[in-house]
This record gives structure tokens, C-alpha cells and sequence, in this order.
């Protein structure tokens, strides 16, 4: 399959850039870090400084180390459950949209089971339970319990893909049926996949923080939401000790942002009216101002005024 | 053309009483009482197709001609009635049986952009469809099958997706595609409808040009009767689901009996026939039945200037005329009776200025909620 | 009716999920948590609260597992939940009755606000394509990337302090006695402001460019077009014609994202310490508190499934062809 390349956006490059920061200070952050991130030091609560970028915390620990460190934890469980989840809404999805009768009907509603059913409260229910989960269970809850949303979207294309003539040209064909499936009618789910990807990984991210923050045990040993647990813990907002807990959130923010810019790219590329399309507001010829609203073209004549004052109707 | 028509071939793909109802979703508690309505989408079909002929099924929109066309390609398994290929009876559903009928009896649809899947080559689709029939797809093959469809040189094609490609390219690669296999008979739904009017003589020839070189046997499905004049040995007509009236091309197209069938011939545009506009108290009331409770009786009788009772309590036979060989028309008008009823074509056109106007028959619910939709939305 | 009666038949269905994944998990746990509850609290539990317990952890060995399913099902049907091991002796129905108001209180009004503001300016925003309203879009997706607690824990770094009009943490002052006087809504409204206010920051980015993206697509439709060439007025096409009907998804997304919304205001509820459910499950994490997390667990999903029923009869109310019969 050819991809037709195209100067990408403003926005897609910088999502994508911020994307590539976190990637590598996820790869080499323990090698970049300037001290280890549980080591105690002597400076207790102290603001950033030279020394310590981010500051310290109340047992003297760097701040910007743990969020350097943690930041692979972040990484990693954020992208496993995102491809695990979307793995499985692939599966579940594509099968339910292709299959009718009842096999789709029923993993139809598996799927809507899980997207009514409220996320958060089950996942910490089940990693709450679950003993000495780590990184890689935890990555695994979320990916089976965050797959619904992309299944459900996946299933309405695979739907409407299914009544298209070059499926049935397939099949008259003689095409076998995995093989529609597989070669017809994935490639032309790959921006929806990609974007349920993203969307996914975002959520993954934001409850693994969460799952740190509340105190969730077995998470690695760092982690931006790791962080914040303790920041709370040590009511670091009465302390008046901002400098914890800013930074962890900036960085989730920071991070979700790019993700969703990424995002609009690829809807931007689905969807080509989506696309931010230059000025609205331009000016006609004879210097008044005109806005263009969304499917016609006004038709702008030059002479306003004197088609006022005559008389006739027809004609132009 | 048809004057000189070949003698017909052997028998390849014949449908008898081939018949389609596609079942409608019952609502609240209509699922519980009522029994389960269908569409009754094609009822007692029976054609055959000939090598080296071109059998043409003519009829508007929701006739059922698509749904033929696919039933035959055997695309969804049919409700009732025989399908025969070589005189043996078939009916697949998938895999490799499916796979061995689809080898002798091909398919090429009515839009050509929406037939290529748009994310794959010309090279991609021509290289699956000989590889799936176990033929060789090197470069010399692909190039072969692209001459065959007169799209050369054909390094100018391969590469190329289905949106570089225009509408007559497109439509040339599908029948390709169908070739690829070296089928017995080609089903060709609408094949030309949506392209340029200037374009369709080319493909047409072209598929005339394959029949006659590889003997195909060629279903030719279309609205337009005067293309079916012009390329089909044989035509068929067919209205709500039934056939009403069949023959060779001429006969039918310069001699229609049926009165759909004249109906259909009048209102091909025709310079010779100025005079026509306003001038006849035969005007048309009417659009097609609804297929879920279509007219009981012949299903054109609401619509029909010489409908008579017995038109409303049965369905017409199959009637042979006796203007030309293989004419004949599914109309009560040209039954034998022993009273004083006409029976042959000439009585029964001067009958038509006498006859009354029919009645009106109420539009089916249909339509009446389709327009409450629209208001609604709008 | 009929769109309606299926919907019913899938939310029964989802509950039954629910309550059996309920059942399931408890049996997971290692050990036995109600013999480490009868040992903490030195023998004094009457049978009947083991009994309870044991039906709802599938403690006891001597029924198969379909009876104890039965059982479990049928302790459920009397509302009993069990009995918290925190708030011991209190049952977990208590519990869970004094903080679900608040909840129920703060998630109810925060979606219904974030919705509508987020619709109205997604409107805008899809109809006047091309003006500066675009460039607010990255802006709402930072926003919407920032975790509602997060943003909690800012906004109380940033808006209290000790003598500030709004408080940092609670539902309402210590020391006043719920109930409906005028003093005590007025302070529990006070208390209420920041939590709502960061929920509702955090959330209206997320329907705010759902609904921009709908009405992109609506207004290219050519009905619109039709509209328009009758004559009538740009804001009246605006809202009658083309929100109306690019509303249509967002409301049926309604039910569905309101999963995600119960997650971020649980988090909220932790953050300010708000006495609604989320801090009562977040509270018994730490301590294992296990009936109670279940029973959390259920409640929630009752609530989820009754709104997402609310938002399906106010889609039937808007989407006439769900009304066509035949």
C-alpha cells in the first residue's frame, strides 16, 4: 500500500515531536537522571534550584529524577494496554461487524456490556485484588477492560464496509472469507484503528496515574502518579510545596496533548472537511466582507447597487 | 444485428422459478400476531443463458433484476426454485464448492469506482483474481488479461489505484477481473449505466467482442431497452419482480405486447415520434408497487389500461405469440377465450383508445413515510 | 417502543454482568478475609453478619458454586450488601446511602452542565469554521488531557487558603448537621463550587469538539443548503436545523461516556475529600475493605445504567425514526 505523503500540519508535527521527547526520556530517562530518584538527600522541600530542577522532596529526594524515571513506567503501560486493547477491539470488533445473525449480535453487546459498565471502579476493584501486580499486569487489566470503545467503532465501519460492491465484488470473486476480512476490509479501517490506538493509550495513561495516585499497590517503583501519591500524602499543598506536584501534571497534560494532536491529524485525514480551511472571512471585489458558510459558494456580483434599483427579475 | 443473429449455443446457467423473498424485521407486537411479512423481490424467474449469446433482463428500479443477477451469482442463497449450470442443479454457499461455481459464472457490478477496493492496485485485483483460480499471475499474465480488455500498454495500469483510473478504466478493469477467471458465463448488472454516455458504446463493444471471441454466455441487466436492442440477442423483461414478457431483441423492442413493455418503448426518447407528447389520454399513473404486499393478480394491473377482472384475481401464464419464434408475454390479453374478448395485438391497440382510466391506485405506505422522514428532518 | 424495550432488555442484561463479575472477583482473594475480620474484631461478629459474608465471598466450601451463585443473588435481592469492615457494624447499604446523594449530586449537575456548554460552544465552533474559535481546539485538548484530580489538587494550591471563601476539602462545614435548612444547601453549595468547577473545566473539551466535528458534517449536508436557500435566518438554521440533528450522536455518546466521567469524579471526590462514593471506594482500597468496595462497585453501575435509560428516552424523544413502527 502506497501512502500518499503530505506536509503534515502544524499540529500533527508538534504532537509528534512532543510524542518523540517522551519516547526517549523513556528509553534512556534512568541514564539521564541526575541522581536516583530514591536516593534521601540533605536538601528536604526545597523549591527548584540549580541543583535540583524540579525541587526536592520532604525526604530530600529529586524530584525531576523521579519524573525522568517514571516516566518509562508511564510509557510502557500507557502502550502496552493501548495495543493490547486495541488488539482485542480489532478482533472483537471486525468479527462482530462482519458476522451477522447472532454471533455478531452477541459480541455486539459483550462490547456494549463493557462500555456501559463504569472503567475506573472496575479496574481498581480487579487490580486491587489481583496480588503483586506490576507493571505488566497492570498494563494487562487495563487492556482488557479498555478495548470497548474501539470495538464499537470498528464494528459500525466494518458494517457499513461489508455492504460496499467491492466486498461483494470479493466474494463473486471467489475470495475466501479471512482473506476479505483481512485484505479488503482492514486496510481500509487503518486511520480508525489508529486513532482508537491513540485514544486508547490516553486512557491507559490517566488511569495508571490514577491507580498510583490512590495508592494502588505494585506499580513500579516510579511513576509520575507515584509521585503525586506522595505529594498528597505529605499534604504537600498545605506546605505550600507546589513545585511537587506541578510538574507531574504538566507532564501528563503535556503528553495527553500531543496524542490528541496527533489525533486530529489522522481525523483530518479521514475526514477532509475537518481540515481548519483557511480564512472564512474574505473580501469581495468591491471591498466588502463576506463569509463563507459551509457548503455553497455565494455567488458575489459586482454591481450591488445598480441591480437594486432595476427592475428586472429573471434574466442572470 | 439481431437479424442475423447465430443459432444459440448449448445451455451454460439456466434459472427455473427462481424465487427471492427477503424477510422484513417485524416491529412490537406485529412480531407476535402477524405472520412475517417479505419483500417479495423476484417470484417464478426462469431464463437460460446460451454461449455466445447475450440474453438481456430489462426493468426499473426494484423490478428485481439486480437481485437476479445475484442470485444467480448465487451471492445469497435464493427461497425457492432451481438453478442449473450445465444442466446440473447447484446451490453453494461458500468455500471451495462456492470457489468452483464462481470459476464458471462471474459477476461485474453497476458502479465502477465502489467494485475496486480503493486502497489496492489495479495489480493487487487482477493478481488475486487469477491467483484464487490457481492461474499464474506473472507480469506476461496480467498483461494478457489487461489486452483483453484493451487497456494497454499495461504498465500505464498496473500501478495505478481505482481513483487515477476514469470511469471507463474502471469498469474495463472489473471485467478483467472477471475474465481472469475463464468463466462460462458473465453476469453483467447495469454495467454501463454509470458511466459516460459517450463511453458506453466503447464497453459495450468490448463485451460483445469478448463474447464472441471466448463464447460467452452474457447476462446484460439494464433499464434502458434501446441498449438492449442494440446489444442482445435476446431480451427479457421484467416488472415487480416478474417476467412479463421475453423474445429476441427485435421482436420485443419494435413489436412490445406487454403493455409494460410498450410502456418501457414509449418512453425511450425517440426523435421520429414528436407527436407523441400530450397528445394520447394514456397517461401513466404510476410508480411500482410496493414488493410487501404487491397487486394481487398480474402486479401491472393497477397501472394497466387494458386491465380486466380477470387481470386483479390471477397471475398471468406465460402466453405464446405468434408474431415471431420465442415471443411471448405474460398477459391475459392474449389468453384464448370463448367469449367475445380480443386476443391478438392489433384488437387489443384499438381497444386502448376506448378503455377508461384506471383507477388510481393509492401510493403504497412507503413512500408516504419517507416523505414524513424528510419533512421531519428538514 | 420497540427501541425502548430493547434498550431495557441490554442495560437487565449489562446489570446481570455486573453482579455476576461481582461475584467472581471476591473469590480471586487470596486467604480469607472474613476469618482476618473475625480475628481483628476478637470474636465479637453475630453469625448472622458471617453468614452474610460468607454467601458474599463464597466462603463456604460445602455448596457448589451454581448454589452459591443463587444465594449470592438472592442476598442481593434484599439489599443486603454486606457489612463494611471499616465502618463496622454499620452495613454497607448505610454507608453508601448517606454518600451517594453527593455524588449523585455533584456528577448530575457537573455532566449536565459540562454537556450543555460544551454542545453550545462545539456549535458555534462547528458553524463558524475558519474564525479564531479553530485555534481553541489544541487548547481544549490540553485542557481535557489535564486529570480532573490534578487539576482538583491546583486548583486548591491556587484558590484556598485558610480564610478563603471556598473551602479546601469536604462537603460541608464540620460541625453543622445535614439537612434541608437554608444555612446548611447554602454552605454545602460553597463547598461543592470547586470540585464541580474542576470536573466541568476538565470535561467540556471532550463534548466541545465532538459536537464541532458533527456539525461539520451536518452543515455540509443539502438540507442545510435548502434551509438556507428558503431564507431562513443563519441562527435559526444553526439551531433548529443542523444542531439539532448533529446533537443526535452526542446524546446517544451520552450514556456511554458517563462511564468515564464516574471515574474522574471519583478522583475529584479524593482529592477535596468529598463525602460522596468515590472517596468511600478510593478510602477502602487502602484498607481492604471489601464488601464495601463491591457494594460501591454495584451501586455505581445501577446509577450508570438508569442514566444511560434517561438519555436513551431523551434521544427517542429527538430521533424520530426511532418512533417509526413497521
Amino acid at each position: 500500500m502506497r501512502f500518499r505523503l503530505r506536509m503534515p500540519s502544524l499540529k500533527v508535527t508538534v504532537g509528534l515531536a512532543l510524542l518523540a521527547v517522551f519516547t526517549f526520556v523513556a528509553v534512556f530517562g534512568s541514564a539521564l537522571a541526575p541522581y536516583d530518584p530514591s536516593k534521601r538527600g540533605k536538601d528536604l522541600l526545597q523549591g527548584p534550584s540549580g541543583k535540583h530542577w524540579f525541587g526536592t522532596t520532604h525526604l530530600g529526594q529529586d524530584i525531576f529524577s523521579q519524573i525522568l524515571v517514571g516516566t518509562r513506567s508511564v510509557m510502557f503501560v500507557g502502550f502496552a494496554a493501548g495495543i493490547l486493547a486495541t488488539v482485542i477491539a480489532v478482533l472483537v470488533g471486525v468479527t462482530a461487524g462482519y458476522l451477522t445473525g447472532f454471533a455478531g449480535e452477541s459480541l455486539s453487546t459483550v462490547s456494549n456490556v463493557f462500555i456501559v459498565i463504569p472503567a475506573l471502579p472496575l479496574i481498581v476493584i480487579v487490580t486491587n485484588v489481583v496480588p503483586n501486580s506490576g507493571d505488566v499486569a497492570i498494563a494487562a487489566v487495563i487492556g482488557c477492560t479498555g478495548w470497548a470503545w474501539g470495538a464499537r467503532l470498528l464494528r459500525a465501519q466494518t458494517l457499513s464496509l461489508r455492504q460496499r460492491d467491492f466486498v461483494q465484488a470479493a466474494r463473486a470473486n471467489g475470495e475466501s472469507t479471512w482473506r476479505i476480512v483481512a485484505f479488503e476490509i482492514l486496510p481500509n479501517l487503518t486511520a480508525i484503528i489508529a486513532s482508537s490506538f491513540i485514544g486508547t493509550v490516553m486512557f491507559a495513561v490517566l488511569t495508571e496515574i490514577a491507580l498510583a495516585f490512590v495508592g494502588v499497590s505494585g506499580i513500579s517503583e516510579w511513576n509520575w502518579g507515584e509521585v503525586l501519591f506522595w505529594a498528597q500524602g505529605q499534604q504537600a499543598l498545605s506546605l505550600g510545596a507546589w513545585w511537587w506536584f506541578v510538574p507531574a501534571g504538566l507532564c501528563i497534560a503535556l503528553l495527553g496533548t500531543a496524542l490528541s494532536l496527533i489525533n486530529f491529524g489522522i481525523d483530518e485525514i479521514v475526514n477532509p472537511r475537518l481540515r481548519s480551511s483557511g480564512r472564512a472571512v474574505v473580501k469581495a471585489a468591491d471591498g466588502r466582507k463576506v463569509r463563507m458558510q459551509i457548503g455553497f459558494t455565494p455567488v458575489l456580483s459586482q454591481n450591488q447597487n445598480e441591480n437594486q434599483n432595476s427592475n428586472d427579475g429573471g434574466g442572470r | 444485428m439481431s437479424d442475423t443473429a447465430p443459432p444459440p449455443g448449448a445451455v451454460v446457467l439456466e434459472a427455473e422459478g427462481l424465487t427471492k423473498h427477503f424477510p422484513v424485521r417485524a416491529r412490537g407486537r406485529a412480531a407476535l400476531t402477524r405472520t412475517p411479512r417479505v419483500v417479495h423481490a423476484v417470484d417464478d424467474v426462469t431464463l437460460a443463458l446460451h454461449r455466445g449469446r447475450v440474453t438481456a433482463l430489462v426493468g426499473e428500479s426494484g423490478s428485481g433484476k439486480s437481485t437476479v443477477a445475484r442470485l444467480l451469482a448465487q451471492l445469497y442463497p435464493r427461497t425457492d426454485g432451481d438453478i442449473r449450470l450445465a444442466g446440473q442443479s447447484t446451490a453453494v454457499k461458500g468455500g471451495r464448492a462456492f470457489k468452483a461455481y464462481a470459476k464458471r459464472v462471474q459477476m461485474i457490478f453497476q458502479d465502477p469506482f465502489a467494485s475496486l477496493n480503493p486502497v489496492h492496485t489495479v495489480r493487487y485485483h487482477l493478481t488475486r483474481a487469477l491467483k484464487i483460480h490457481g492461474k499464474k499471475a506473472d507480469e506476461q499474465g496480467l498483461r494478457e488479461l489487461l489486452g483483453r480488455v484493451q487497456l494497454t500498454p499495461a504498465e500505464l495500469y498496473l500501478d495505478k489505484y481505482p481513483h487515477e483510473l476514469s470511469g471507463g478504466q474502471r469498469q474495463r478493469v472489473s471485467i478483467a477481473r472477471a475474465l481472469a477467471a475463464d468463466p462460462e458465463a458473465l453476469l453483467a448488472d447495469e454495467p454501463v449505466s454509470m458511466l459516460d454516455v459517450s463511453i458506453r458504446l466503447g464497453v459495450l463493444n468490448l463485451l460483445r467482442d469478448l463474447k464472441e471471441r471466448l463464447d460467452l454466455a452474457i447476462l446484460y441487466i439494464t433499464h434502458d431497452i434501446a441498449s438492449a436492442r442494440y446489444f442482445a440477442d435476446e431480451t427479457l423483461v421484467m416488472y415487480a419482480g416478474r417476467m412479463v414478457e421475453g423474445g429476441d431483441s427485435e421482436t420485443v423492442t419494435q413489436n412490445p405486447a406487454h403493455p409494460y413493455t410498450r410502456l418501457l418503448v414509449d418512453s425511450a426518447p425517440n426523435p421520429e415520434r414528436l407527436s407523441a407528447v400530450g397528445d394520447e389520454d394514456e397517461d401513466d399513473l404510476g410508480e411500482p408497487p410496493s414488493l410487501i404486499e404487491p397487486p394481487s393478480g398480474c402486479r401491472f394491473h393497477p397501472r394497466c389500461p387494458h386491465a380486466m377482472a380477470i387481470c386483479e384475481a390471477q397471475v398471468p401464464v406465460r402466453i405464446e405469440l405468434t408474431d415471431a419464434p420465442g415471443h411471448w408475454a405474460a398477459c391475459w390479453l392474449f389468453a384464448e377465450k370463448t367469449d367475445d374478448e380480443k386476443t391478438d395485438v392489433e384488437t387489443a391497440d384499438a381497444d386502448a383508445a376506448q378503455a377508461e382510466t384506471p383507477d388510481a391506485e393509492t401510493p403504497d405506505t412507503e413512500t408516504t413515510d419517507a416523505e414524513k422522514e424528510q419533512e421531519v428532518v428538514s | 417502543m420497540k427501541y425502548f424495550a430493547r434498550r431495557l432488555g441490554f442495560y437487565i442484561f449489562t446489570l446481570w454482568a455486573a453482579v455476576t463479575i461481582n461475584f467472581f472477583i471476591p473469590r480471586l482473594i487470596p486467604g480469607n478475609p472474613v476469618d482476618a475480620l473475625i480475628a481483628q474484631r476478637k470474636g465479637q461478629i453475630d453469625d448472622k453478619a458471617v453468614e452474610s459474608l460468607n454467601v458474599l465471598f463464597g466462603l463456604d466450601k460445602h455448596q457448589s458454586l451454581l448454589s452459591q451463585y443463587f444465594h449470592y443473588l438472592g442476598q442481593l435481592a434484599h439489599g443486603d450488601l454486606g457489612i463494611s469492615f471499616n465502618n463496622f457494624p454499620e452495613p454497607v447499604t448505610t454507608v453508601l446511602g448517606s454518600a451517594l446523594p453527593w455524588t449523585l449530586g455533584l456528577i448530575g449537575v457537573t455532566t449536565i452542565l459540562s454537556f450543555l456548554i460544551g454542545t453550545a460552544l462545539g456549535v458555534v465552533a462547528g458553524w463558524r469554521r475558519g474564525t479564531w474559535l479553530d485555534g481553541l481546539l489544541p487548547a481544549t485538548s490540553f485542557l481535557s488531557s489535564i486529570p480532573y484530580f490534578w487539576l482538583g489538587l491546583i486548583s486548591v494550591a491556587w484558590f484556598t487558603g485558610p480564610d478563603s471563601f471556598l473551602p479546601s476539602s469536604g462537603g460541608y462545614d464540620p460541625g453543622l448537621i445535614p439537612g434541608p435548612q437554608l444555612g446548611f444547601i447554602g454552605n454545602a453549595l460553597r463547598h461543592s463550587l470547586l470540585p464541580a468547577a474542576t470536573i466541568i473545566v476538565s470535561s467540556v473539551g471532550g463534548w466541545l469538539l465532538a459536537m464541532r466535528n458533527m456539525m461539520v458534517t451536518v452543515t455540509a449536508e443539502d438540507y442545510i443548503t435548502v434551509a438556507h436557500a428558503k431564507g431562513l435566518s443563519g441562527g435559526r438554521v444553526m439551531t433548529r436545523y443542523a444542531a439539532r440533528n448533529a446533537l443526535l450522536p452526542s446524546v446517544s455518546g451520552f450514556g456511554m461516556a458517563l462511564g468515564l466521567v464516574v471515574g474522574g469524579t471519583f478522583l475529584v471526590e479524593y482529592v477535596f475529600s468529598y463525602p460522596g462514593v468515590g472517596l468511600q471506594l478510593l478510602n477502602a482500597i487502602s484498607s481492604h475493605d471489601y464488601p464495601l468496595i463491591q457494594g460501591v462497585f454495584l451501586v455505581v453501575t445501577v446509577a450508570v445504567l438508569v442514566a444511560n435509560l434517561l438519555a436513551d428516552l431523551a434521544y427517542m424523544a429527538l430521533d424520530p425514526r426511532t418512533r417509526k413502527e413497521g
